[in-house]
């Protein structure tokens, strides 16, 4: 963390519910340049829908209803001008791997192309260092013409990565990326993370408190809809957190 | 040490109880199977009764020829060309708006009033009575829109007729392309367009044509709607003569046409409707087949 605590992402009091349901009550952290943020918590605690906050396509939730500020580099989400924009700036990785029905090259290629732009040495040039970066270019790179469905689930979530990776994000967010892929790929996935951390802000929703653990600079409790704690990672797992409730689910007494 | 094998009585044993479940199930298989069979049947007698009785006439030249004798003798090319203009002309207009206001409905709206207010239309609209459309066809288009009686007229209502279909089949197809591919289309910064033209159309379309050629057959068989817009007992046309018709003028048609033999034709030479009727039947099928080997041949290249 050399950049010294930039802010790139304020959420402030942010609320979310679905119809008469809040699942978010009010939670405030903020991200920092260059770090990775782990974010725990049980199923159901709001970890998802935090994140479909950020990039805005909780507006595809009709009867979804946000309040509260959320910061991307300063700007409000909600009064953002182009929110495709925004979505380009953030990288989301979902749960379950989701190639779409292109082919490879198409899969990495879509999103630049639908910002614009379509000088095919470009496009070759994006396609070929997503994948590199997503540690998927050597197994694809002589069948870049098959389709992206074809492919094995650890492939794909991989071929996901890249593609979150083709519209040079300043911010990843991953979803619980390794629910549906074998511990060898979650492995090659952690270690690029640690290579893009160099280069990005990352937040990791996990189900791992593992994974955090190996990972993270900080990380977060979410617990219910709130932030039960936010602190080093180090405090968190292996000091003491403030939090018996932290302490009780890291240690797995609970969750 | 080695497990003592399982008595022979026991989970295996076959007691009164499972001989009756054995004999339930083959009867209900029975049954099913026949009823599914029973399908087929009506079709076989209907074709079988139909070609039967049309032997006589049935030739190309039954199909090219020009009705002659007074409607007595001759052939059913002026029919045959009516119900082609008015068919194409119909899905001409009906297949556009019907799928772009799909894409609206399935891709775009939110449950508003506005919506609601669509979806009960559409679904009220595919209810009405083939025979209200024509009354509709007739105050709407020939008296109010002063197309007069004509293959406008009739086509516009054939229209009218077969758009609630077309968007419900359409809205079935692009609902069949998972959300997941929507997501992460959205979630790299796409636009819902882009996604509906690169993701969505793509993996649809083979749904989409599939309800639209379904149309063809409902709206080639259809008498009432036309025969109160613009279809007439008799036309003169020359044989074999592709473009007869204008836009403004009145057409023959096939259904109309065998509804005209039946009924209104006297000492008619008796192959004739049923010749008629074989045709009619034969277009019909020729464009389901089309249609099932189009959707076979696009699943073949289904994407997940």
């Amino acid at each position: 963390m050399s950049a010294a605590f930039v802010k790139r992402i304020e959420v402030q009091e942010l609320r979310l519910s679905y119809d008469s349901k809040e699942i978010l009550h009010g939670i405030s952290f903020d991200v920092y340049q260059n770090e990775i943020l782990a974010v725990i918590g049980p199923a159901q605690s709001g970890k998802s829908s935090m994140l479909r906050c950020l990039n805005r396509t909780i507006d595809f939730s009709a009867n979804a209803k946000m309040s509260g500020r959320v910061l991307v580099d300063g700007d409000d989400v909600r009064r953002t001008r182009d929110v495709y924009a925004l979505r380009r700036k953030i990288g989301m990785v979902a749960p379950l791997p989701v190639g779409l029905p292109l082919t490879i090259y198409d899969n990495v290629a879509f999103a630049p192309r639908s910002a614009g732009l379509t000088r095919k040495s470009d496009l070759d040039a994006i396609v070929e260092r997503c994948l590199r970066q997503a540690a998927l270019w050597d197994e694809v790179k002589d069948r870049l013409a098959n389709l992206g469905t074809a492919l094995s689930g650890g492939q794909q979530q991989r071929l996901t990565i890249a593609r979150a990776l083709s519209h040079q994000p300043e911010i990843l967010c991953l979803d619980e990326f390794s629910i549906a892929i074998d511990p060898v790929t979650t492995m090659r996935i952690e270690d690029v993370l640690k290579e893009l951390r160099r280069e990005m802000t990352i937040l990791l929703v996990t189900n791992l408190t593992q994974q955090a653990r190996r990972l993270s600079d900080r990380t977060m409790f979410l617990w219910d809809g709130e932030v039960v704690e936010i602190d080093r990672s180090d405090v968190i797992f292996s000091g003491s957190p403030k939090s018996q409730r932290t302490r009780d689910y890291v240690s797995g007494v609970f969750g | 040490m080695a497990l003592a094998p399982a008595p022979a009585t026991g989970r295996f044993a076959r007691t009164a109880y499972v001989a009756r479940k054995q004999r339930a199930e083959a009867i209900a298989r029975a049954v099913f199977a026949a009823m599914a069979a029973a399908m087929v049947l009506p079709l076989l007698l209907i074709v079988g009764y139909l070609v039967w009785l049309a032997w006589p006439s049935l030739s190309p030249e039954f199909i090219l020829d020009v009705p002659r004798r007074g409607m007595t003798d001759g052939g059913i090319w002026p029919a045959f060309v009516g119900t082609l203009y008015l068919v194409g002309l119909s899905l001409f207009v009906s297949t556009p708006i019907g799928v772009l206001a799909a894409v609206y409905l399935n891709e775009y709206a939110r449950d508003s009033w506005f919506t609601r207010v669509v979806n009960l239309a559409v679904i009220n609209l595919a209810g009405v009575p083939s025979i209200v459309h024509a009354l509709f066809g007739l105050g709407a288009f020939v008296y109010a829109a002063r197309f007069g009686y004509s293959i406008l007229s009739a086509a516009l209502t054939l229209a009218i007729m077969t758009l609630p279909v077309i968007i419900a089949s359409t809205r079935e197809a692009l609902a069949s392309v998972p959300m997941a591919f929507r997501e992460a289309c959205w979630n790299v910064g796409a636009t819902r367009w882009q996604t509906i033209r690169a993701v969505v159309l793509p993996n649809s379309i083979s749904g989409i044509l599939t309800g639209v050629i379904l149309q063809v057959s409902r709206a080639a068989g259809e008498t009432a709607p036309i025969m109160f817009t613009g279809a007439v007992f008799y036309k003169s046309v020359a044989r074999g003569d592709l473009f007869p018709y204008a836009l403004n003028d009145q057409c023959m048609a096939l259904s109309m046409h065998l509804y005209t033999l039946a009924t209104q034709v006297p000492n008619v030479k008796e192959s004739l409707p049923y010749a008629t009727a074989v045709v009619l039947l034969g277009s019909v099928l020729l464009v389901n087949a089309a249609a099932i080997t189009l959707r076979v041949f696009l699943r073949g290249r289904k994407k997940w």
